[in-house]
C-alpha cells in the first residue's frame, strides 16, 4: 500500500516536471488534468478500508480538478485562440531545472521534519512542497493569463497532497472550501482571459502594466 | 546449459522481429497494411548476398566500423539477464564493461561515418555524440540506482533485484529510472521523439546520416546490430517494468517473448502519436532522463 502510494506520488512529480518543460497549454492543461485524477485516488490509498469522508474527497476531487476545471479552462483557451506559452520569462529548460531543484530540495528539506511514525516513509510532505514550489515555478515565469491560472492550479494540487496528511482529523470541510474557492477562481479568471484577449487581443498579463485610456 | 543455448539462440534470431512489430503498429496506426512482420529477416538476407561497392576515400576502418558495432554490442548482450535466467557472464562491475560496450560501438560507427570524408556523414557523428554525451549519465545514474537497491556491481543481480522482492521505499525510485531508461532506450535505438529511423531528411536524421555510404552485407550488419541493440535496452527495461516469473522455464522463455512483443508494440504506438522533435529539443528530453534518474538516486539516498 505505501509503496503503490509512493509510487503515485513519484508520478505526480514526474507530472510537475513535464507541466515546466511543455509550452503548449492545452497539453499542460491535460497533464495538470491528469495530475488532479491522480490525486483523486490517493484519499482511497490512506487507509486500508476507506470510509464515507474518503470516498466524498476521492469523487469530488477527481469530478473537479480532472473534469470541471480542465473543461473551464479548455474552453477559455479555445475562446482567447491561443495555443503556446511563446515567451515565458525564463526558458522550459531552466524551468524545468528549476523544478527538480525545487523537488530535491523538498526532498532533503522534509527529511528534518519531525513526523508522525504512520507517516515517516511516505512521500507525502516532500511531494506537497515540491509541487507547491512548481506552482509557485508556473505561476511566477508564465507570462499568459492561463498558464499563471494553471500554475495556481499546481499550487492547490500541493495544498491537497499536504491536506492528506491531516485526514483523520479535519480537513473534508476545510477541503471543499479551498475546492470551490479554487473552482470560482478559475472560473473568474476564465471569464477575465475572455475579456482581455477582446480588449487587447492578447493575454500577455506583462500589457497589463500600462493604463489605457 | 539449455539456457545458454537458448540465449544465444535469442540474441541471434529474435532482434530483427522486433523492427518488424514496431513497423506493422506503426503501419496499423497509419491505417496501411504494412510490411509483413518478417520483413526484416528477408531484408537482411537480402543485403547479405549482395555485392559492396567501397569508396575510394576509405579506409580500413570504414569495413571495421560495422563489424566492430556488431561484435561489441553481442558482447553486451553476454552480460545482460534475459527475462528470469541469468547472464552468460557474470563478474564484479560488469556494468561498466556493459555501458562501454555500447560507447565503443558508438565510437567506431560514428568514426566509419567520418571516416567517408563526407561532410554530411560528420554532421551526422556530431549528433550521434552530442546526444550520446547526455544520455549516458541518465543511464549511470539508473546504474547507481541499482546498484545500491541490491547493493551488488554486476548487472546480473542489479537487474533481477526487481523480481526478487523489494525493500519499502525502492519503488518510488523504480519508477523514475524506468521513466527515465526508457528515453534513454528511444534515444538510443533511434525512435521518434528523438530520430525517426524511416526519413532521409539531411536536417533531420541522425543515425540513418552516418551509414549512408554502406552497402549490401556491412549494412545488413549495421541494420542486425540496431535490433540486437533494442532487444538488449529492451530486455534491460522489462526488469524494470515487468519483473514477471513463474519459476517454470517453459513458461517463462514465452513469457519473456510476450513481454518484448508487447514492449515493441508501445514503442510502435509512442512513435506513431508523438512527433519527432525539433533537434533543438532533443536535448531538453535527454536532460529531464538525467533529471528523472538523478532525482531517483537522491530519492533513494536521502
Amino acid at each position: 500500500m505505501m509503496d503503490l502510494l509512493n509510487a503515485l506520488l513519484v508520478i505526480i512529480l514526474v507530472m510537475n516536471l513535464f507541466s515546466l518543460g511543455t509550452s503548449r497549454i492545452l497539453s499542460v492543461i491535460r497533464i495538470v488534468a491528469a495530475q488532479g485524477v491522480l490525486l483523486g485516488i490517493i484519499p482511497l490509498l490512506l487507509r486500508e478500508r476507506p470510509g464515507f469522508p474518503e470516498l466524498v474527497a476521492a469523487a469530488v476531487a477527481i469530478v473537479l480538478k480532472g473534469i470541471v476545471i480542465p473543461g473551464v479552462m479548455t474552453r477559455a483557451l479555445r475562446d482567447a485562440q491561443i495555443k503556446k506559452e511563446v515567451t515565458p520569462l525564463i526558458g522550459l529548460l531552466p524551468s524545468i531545472i528549476l523544478g527538480a531543484l525545487a523537488t530535491t530540495l523538498a526532498l532533503l528539506f522534509s527529511n528534518s521534519l519531525a513526523m508522525a511514525p504512520s507517516q515517516g516513509g511516505t512521500l507525502i510532505v516532500p511531494a506537497a512542497f515540491a509541487t507547491i514550489l512548481v506552482g509557485f515555478i508556473i505561476l511566477t515565469t508564465r507570462v499568459k493569463a492561463i498558464s499563471q491560472a494553471v500554475g495556481y492550479l499546481v499550487l492547490e494540487n500541493g495544498i491537497f497532497i499536504f491536506g492528506l496528511l491531516l485526514v483523520d482529523a479535519m480537513p473534508l470541510v476545510v477541503e471543499m472550501g479551498v475546492l470551490l474557492d479554487l473552482f470560482v477562481g478559475i472560473f473568474v479568471i476564465a471569464i477575465i482571459v475572455k475579456h482581455i484577449n477582446r480588449a487587447f487581443s492578447s493575454t500577455d498579463t506583462d500589457r497589463l502594466v500600462s493604463l489605457k485610456e | 546449459m539449455i539456457e545458454t543455448a537458448i540465449h544465444i539462440l535469442l540474441l541471434a534470431l529474435f532482434p530483427p522481429l522486433l523492427l518488424g512489430v514496431i513497423n506493422k503498429t506503426k503501419a496499423v496506426f497509419a491505417g496501411r497494411v504494412g510490411p509483413p512482420v518478417l520483413q526484416s529477416y528477408l531484408d537482411i538476407a537480402k543485403l547479405l548476398r549482395k555485392g559492396m561497392v567501397l569508396s575510394s576515400t576509405t579506409t580500413w576502418i570504414f569495413v571495421a566500423g560495422p563489424l566492430v558495432t556488431l561484435s561489441a554490442i553481442a558482447g553486451a548482450g553476454l552480460l545482460i539477464p534475459i527475462g528470469a535466467f541469468p547472464a552468460i557472464l557474470a563478474f564484479k562491475g560488469d556494468f561498466l564493461l556493459f555501458a562501454y560496450l555500447f560507447a565503443l560501438a558508438r565510437f567506431f560507427t560514428t568514426s566509419a561515418a567520418l571516416d567517408t570524408g563526407s561532410s554530411f556523414e560528420g554532421m551526422g557523428a556530431a549528433r550521434e555524440v552530442t546526444f550520446s554525451v547526455l544520455s549516458e549519465p541518465a543511464l549511470f545514474f539508473a546504474f547507481l540506482v541499482l546498484a545500491r537497491i541490491s547493493s551488488s556491481l554486476s548487472l546480473d543481480s542489479m537487474l533481477r533485484v526487481p523480481a526478487l522482492g523489494l525493500a519499502v521505499g525502492t519503488t518510488a525510485p523504480l519508477v523514475l529510472i524506468a521513466l527515465g531508461f526508457f528515453v534513454v532506450l528511444l534515444a538510443e535505438t533511434c525512435r521518434i521523439p528523438v530520430d525517426d529511423p524511416a526519413t532521409h531528411l539531411e536536417l533531420t536524421m541522425i543515425h540513418e546520416v552516418m551509414v549512408l555510404d554502406h552497402c549490401g552485407p556491412l549494412f545488413g550488419v549495421i541494420l542486425y546490430s540496431a535490433a540486437l541493440k533494442l532487444f538488449l535496452l529492451g530486455a534491460f527495461f522489462l526488469h524494470l517494468v515487468a519483473p514477471y516469473s513463474t519459476g517454470n522455464p517453459l513458461i517463462d522463455w514465452p513469457l519473456f517473448a510476450a513481454e518484448m512483443l508487447a514492449l515493441c508494440v508501445v514503442i510502435g504506438v509512442v512513435e506513431s502519436i508523438t512527433a519527432r522533435l525539433r533537434m533543438r529539443r532533443v536535448p531538453y528530453l535527454l536532460v529531464s532522463a538525467i533529471l528523472l534518474c538523478g532525482s531517483a538516486f537522491i530519492l533513494l539516498v536521502r
